[in-house]
């Protein structure tokens, strides 16, 4: 249910950015006020998301530790699976946020015949997972030749890499064909296997039929239906400097306004869905400090006092017994 | 030759227990209603001990009961416990907000191993709550209800929270797996708390906390009988050894004071480690003391509430500092560990009446412990061997082909896996390691800890053992594992039922049990049996000869 229901919402939306630019003529709405709320959306989406997060504290400090600690010096301590310092968790967490470091981890495990467990290597949803979040960034980098002017100095050399293979004109660029991919293995892992399938909500179909749209949308610009580029540009110039020229809006194709639709959709989604774990991985109590507790005292800014026991309310319901198996007491 | 298993009443074969079907139902899990096996879950607490634990809401209640007697704003009590949680916790509130159910924890938990059901699934356990979350504190949820992954807190819904809260040993493995580190343990902690609020308590958790709380430990030792059982072991000590050992209670100015878990006072195996404790203590002439009061370092207070965990820990540090000690040492047990690491310090410190633990044997400085100023024995002991200060003959543990089992609190909660590996491959000379995927961070849970250890489901432990219990059988058919070592007074308690039932033939062992078989002492007679009394490799037939 929840994957059509997913899939329709994508296509609604793809018709509304038609039948809003094609038969309403609402360019300026689609090209220049909803870019703008999208991205407003966003930012204070984000940032409302991650000021409250941080009002809520960090009571105890609670690492998961995944290596050995730092004890005693012969020993030798993992310094980014169970970092005792800043500058250990500074790499644990971009080990983490980079490279995906527990994904790697992944295991996957079978029971066979006689009752016995076996374990397995399961590093596809680490590979998919990476190639989506590494193509993704490379494609919006990529987009930085749309806002700035003159263009960057990274833009042209990543161009280059990304369009190592050589092929056609234009270059094909490898970070889109792996975006797509990426996006296709994770819908059909979340479609195939049986435990994932079954823990799947509406909301984890959405971002990749959204992903899949936008992919798809942005490849069939560049290498099929073209769209006047120089345009595009000049809207997208306008718009990063608040000055956004209405004159070129009417003389950009369907297919750019439908891509730029999905692309706001999925600006302003983001804060209120799962994807603000992009945010949220930084924030983590398990992973973002550092094992060091015996070392430095943790703060609890709510630890408030709490009724005990005391000692000298033991000794006097036990002074008796204690005396007479010859244990010292305070009081005779 | 095969050992026939030991079957617990009531808990089906292995064979047919074993027979586990992974593939989750057609329909939905919100459409699936929770059902309450027998043997998979635990007794409710009785009323004297819910008025004992101050339970806001008390009454007299059954879990296997329809009827829970709920107070009639049941719910807004639940939801308001939440709230107040989400402004106290990041940890809680992150949670609920960024899993992206990717499903990498999905095949960790290991009582999803054992069992089959996908509401075992850390992922799905977690996501039994965040429904409710996304109902009532998110707008999506609110608004677009199910389509959203959003449902409404019904009665049905509260018992499915409890039977799977009570299902969760909070080992943290799923934590190890998730690419944000979500951890399901902060999750469960929480729902517990918030089911403590409307009195719905397991008995099992319960007593041990009434017991703690009036008596200093969780089997409600009192100081005399603390004394009995110590003169007890000292007793069984000059049998072996010929040596006798005098610890001592309550003893004010003690350069050391020391906390173990309280059930090694109490059953086998477990007494054989704290026996090895007095042993390595008294030869090592150690200026220590034990404490009536502080006779627990476990706490099932942290499987009730953080207050009452906090309330049950308090106990530490007024006798470290009415006793006058300088440090303390503490005992081999598992979650006693990870509260020591990772919240007694903030709850009870900061500790300027101790000073800085220092070996007065090697003179080693434990630096990683200056704050809290508590030292895990097996960072001594294994400082100890390190320095030369005991002697050992391995040969005395030549019987045991042994392998370790790390706990998950000191692996996943602190990293504590060199120290007691270190010092099993100095006091004997088979030791082998379980496959990777089942030991140190990647520790498969006993499957009965965070309060789980009781009789009544006993089918939930075996099945949760299951991943650990299959490593064993791994080692014990391979290389003839007879003996499973660890830390945790939990392990040595659940450990040998979950042998007798999946690997029968296999014992289990506290580290410094090991320790005390080998440890040569001075003036000792010529040891013949080991600690447990039995004979030691090439001694049993001496004088036949």
């Amino acid at each position: 249910m929840g994957t059509l229901f997913s899939f329709f919402v994508v296509i609604i939306l793809v018709l509304i950015a038609w039948v809003g630019v094609k038969a309403a003529n609402l360019h300026f709405l689609f090209g220049i006020i909803i870019p703008y709320i999208a991205i407003l959306t966003f930012i204070v989406g984000i940032i409302y998301r991650v000021v409250r997060w941080s009002r809520s504290p960090v009571p105890f400090r609670i690492p998961t530790t995944c290596g050995q600690q730092k004890s005693l010096p012969w020993i030798k301590d993992s310094k980014l699976d169970n970092p005792s310092t800043t500058l250990g968790v500074i790499g644990r967490m971009a080990l983490e946020v980079l490279l995906f470091r527990s994904l790697f981890r992944n295991a996957k495990f079978e029971l066979r015949e006689g009752a016995k467990l076996v374990y397995g290597s399961a590093k596809w949803l680490w590979l998919a997972g990476l190639a989506l979040h590494w193509s993704f960034f490379v494609i919006i980098l990529r987009h930085f030749r749309l806002f700035t002017e003159p263009v960057l100095f990274f833009v042209p050399l990543l161009e280059s890499i990304d369009g190592f293979l050589q092929i056609g004109v234009p270059l094909l660029f490898v970070s889109g064909i792996v975006l797509l991919l990426a996006v296709t293995y994770l819908f059909l892992r979340r479609i195939f296997i049986p435990e994932v399938r079954y823990i799947s909500l509406a909301s984890d179909y959405f971002p990749l039929f959204l992903i899949f749209g936008i992919a798809s949308s942005g490849i069939l610009m560049r290498y099929f239906f073209k769209v006047p580029v120089v345009d595009v540009k000049v809207l997208t110039m306008g718009l990063i400097s608040f000055n956004p020229d209405p004159k070129v809006l009417e003389g950009i194709g369907i297919l750019f306004y439908i891509h730029l639709f999905l692309i706001c959709t999925l600006f302003a989604y983001f804060p209120f869905s799962k994807l603000v774990h992009m945010a949220g991985v930084f924030l983590s109590p398990t992973r973002n400090l550092a094992n060091n507790n015996r070392m430095k005292r943790h703060i609890n800014p709510w630890n408030y006092p709490v009724k005990v026991h005391t000692y000298e309310a033991y000794e006097d319901e036990f002074r008796k017994f204690m005396k007479d198996a010859g244990i010292p007491v305070e009081k005779e | 030759m095969a050992v026939k298993p030991k079957v617990p009443k009531g808990v089906p074969y292995p064979d047919e227990l074993s027979k586990i079907d992974y593939k989750p139902p057609q329909k939905g899990w919100m459409d699936t209603l929770v059902e309450f096996k027998p043997g998979t879950y635990c007794y409710g607490a009785t009323i004297k001990n819910i008025k004992a634990l101050e339970s806001p809401n008390q009454r007299e209640w059954s879990s296997k009961d329809k009827d829970w007697k709920l107070p009639e704003n049941w719910r807004e009590i639940f939801l308001e416990g939440m709230e107040d949680r989400l402004r106290k916790y990041r940890s809680f509130r992150l949670f609920m907000d960024i899993c992206v159910r990717c499903g990498a924890c999905a095949d960790k938990c290991h009582f999803f191993i054992g069992s089959g059901d996908p509401k075992n699934m850390p992922i799905l356990r977690a996501e039994l709550l965040r429904s409710v979350y996304r109902k009532y504190f998110t707008a999506g949820g609110k608004y677009l209800g199910r389509i959203a992954g959003a449902r409404e807190l019904t009665y049905d819904v509260l018992k499915e929270l409890w039977y799977y809260a009570y299902q969760c040993t909070e080992c943290r493995r799923c934590s190890a797996f998730c690419p944000y580190g979500i951890d399901t343990a902060e999750v469960t902690i929480i729902v517990r708390e918030l089911l403590y609020n409307l009195g719905l308590i397991t008995d099992w958790i319960a007593g041990p906390v009434v017991n703690c709380y009036r008596s200093g430990n969780h089997l409600g030792i009192l100081p005399h009988t603390l004394k009995d059982t110590l003169d007890t072991f000292a007793a069984d000590i000059k049998t072996i050894t010929g040596i006798k050992v005098e610890p001592t209670i309550n003893r004010k100015g003690a350069e050391i004071l020391f906390v173990g878990p309280s059930g090694d006072f109490f059953a086998d195996p477990g007494t054989f480690t704290c026996m090895g404790e007095l042993m390595i203590f008294h030869e090592l002439g150690l200026d220590y003391t034990w404490s009536s009061l502080a006779s627990e370092g476990g706490n099932f207070g942290f499987f009730t509430s953080n207050e009452w965990a906090k309330r049950l820990h308090y106990k530490i540090y007024a006798e470290a500092k009415r006793l006058k000690v300088k440090w303390i040492l503490g005992g081999e047990c598992g979650h006693m560990w990870r509260l020591i690491n990772q919240y007694l310090d903030t709850w009870w410190g900061p500790t300027d009446f101790l000073e800085e633990p220092v070996s007065p044997i090697t003179g080693t400085k434990f630096e990683n412990a200056k704050s809290t100023k508590m030292v895990h024995i097996c960072e001594f002991t294994a400082d100890l061997i390190r320095h030369g200060k005991l002697k050992l003959d391995p040969s005395r543990n030549d019987h045991l082909k042994v392998t370790f089992h790390d706990s998950c609190n000191t692996s996943r909660a602190m990293g504590f896996l060199e120290e007691p590996r270190y010092i099993i491959k100095n006091v004997c000379n088979n030791f082998y390691e379980m496959p990777p995927n089942t030991i140190r961070e990647q520790t498969f849970c006993c499957g009965s800890g965070s309060g789980l250890n009781a009789g009544e489901n006993m089918e939930l432990r075996m099945r949760g053992g299951f991943p650990r219990a299959n490593a064993v059988r791994y080692v014990h058919e391979k290389y003839g594992v007879n003996m499973l070592a660890n830390i945790c007074a939990i392990d040595r308690a659940a450990l040998p039922a979950l042998m007798d039932y999946w690997v029968p033939g296999v014992g289990v062992t506290g580290t410094h049990e090991m320790v005390a078989n080998a440890l040569v002492m001075k003036g000792e007679k010529e040891r013949t049996i080991d600690m447990r009394g039995e004979p030691l490799l090439g001694k049993e037939a001496k004088g036949d000869v």
